[in-house]
């Protein structure tokens, strides 16, 4: 129970975030194309908030390394393999229109074909993607 | 200036939340997607409790006029699935299985995990940009080919 507790709030906080994104700003909370929009030109008065949002995320890392610092954890592999996983999820974001936030969360959330589409095929290439790595290729 | 500190606000506490869930763990989330290792079934209830608790303030918030700091709901209009949907959405699960990081945890790790996450922080962001750069060019090929060929 107590394991199901904590990731429980975990969820409810984040759809909460992204609810009161929603009513104060009238965005949902897709962060691959938020953080797209700060950090790429041409987006104007939009890139205010999104810095913001941004910043926020940065933030909390701050908290957390405070006060849970057993929640975060290194990603370790080669730089070879963090940039071509940096490259691919950035490219795969944008060309699919969002990542785990904005079609995982909110999409779903909303009920959108698109998003549960997408959903369903970035969790069965990941999942397939780790069987590869881990139990083909033996990696970690 | 209240978008601003909206933003922020909503940022912090998405923030949070993933480090509750133990999304900022890339260790935890590959142990989610490693269904034939010793699965870590936690995430499913990150998900659940986040698509639950959008799901039903959603339609609260629409049934509004518009939000509290715009002038209104900015939602995705587009209804078609196509290639471009799940060949991007399939693209970014293999880069999601091979790290464990997507954007969210990987931002929130940005100033507390190392080289590493700022080495994915720089790379998803040319990816963005390399994807930009690509559909500029394509929206300039098709205003091209309409300029040379009109009656095409």
């Amino acid at each position: 129970m107590d394991g199901i507790l904590v990731p429980l709030a975990g969820g409810v906080t984040i759809g909460v975030a992204s609810a009161l994104l929603l009513l104060t700003t009238g965005k949902m909370a897709g962060i691959s194309g938020i953080f797209a929009g700060t950090i790429l030109p041409g987006t104007g008065s939009e890139r205010a908030w999104r810095a913001a949002f941004v910043a926020g995320l940065v933030g909390a890392g701050l908290l957390i390394a405070a006060w849970m610092p057993e929640a975060l954890g290194k990603p370790s592999a080669s730089p070879g393999l963090v940039v071509a996983a940096g490259l691919l999820v950035g490219f795969g974001s944008r060309l699919g229109c969002g990542c785990t936030s904005g079609h995982g969360i909110c999409g779903i959330g909303r009920i959108s074909p698109r998003s549960l589409a997408a959903t369903a095929t970035f969790m069965a290439t990941a999942v397939l993607t780790v069987f590869v790595v881990r139990h083909v290729l033996g990696g970690n | 200036m209240r978008t601003i500190l909206s933003g922020l606000f909503a940022g912090l506490l998405f923030g949070v939340g993933l480090g509750l869930g133990g999304m900022t763990d890339p260790a935890n989330v590959l142990g989610f997607l490693d269904f034939a290792g010793a699965w870590n079934p936690n995430l499913l209830f990150v998900m659940g409790g986040g698509v639950g608790v959008f799901a039903a303030l959603f339609p609260l918030i629409r049934k509004r006029t518009g939000p509290l700091f715009a002038p209104s709901f900015d939602l995705p209009t587009a209804r078609r699935i196509d290639g471009r949907l799940l060949g991007g959405a399939a693209l970014f699960g293999i880069g999601w299985g091979l790290l464990g990081l997507c954007p969210g945890p990987a931002i929130v790790n940005a100033a507390v995990g190392g080289p590493n996450v700022l080495l994915f922080l720089g790379a998803m962001g040319a990816g963005m940009g390399l994807h930009a750069a690509v559909q500029k060019s394509r929206v300039g090929r098709a205003a091209a080919r309409e300029l040379l060929a009109p009656d095409a």
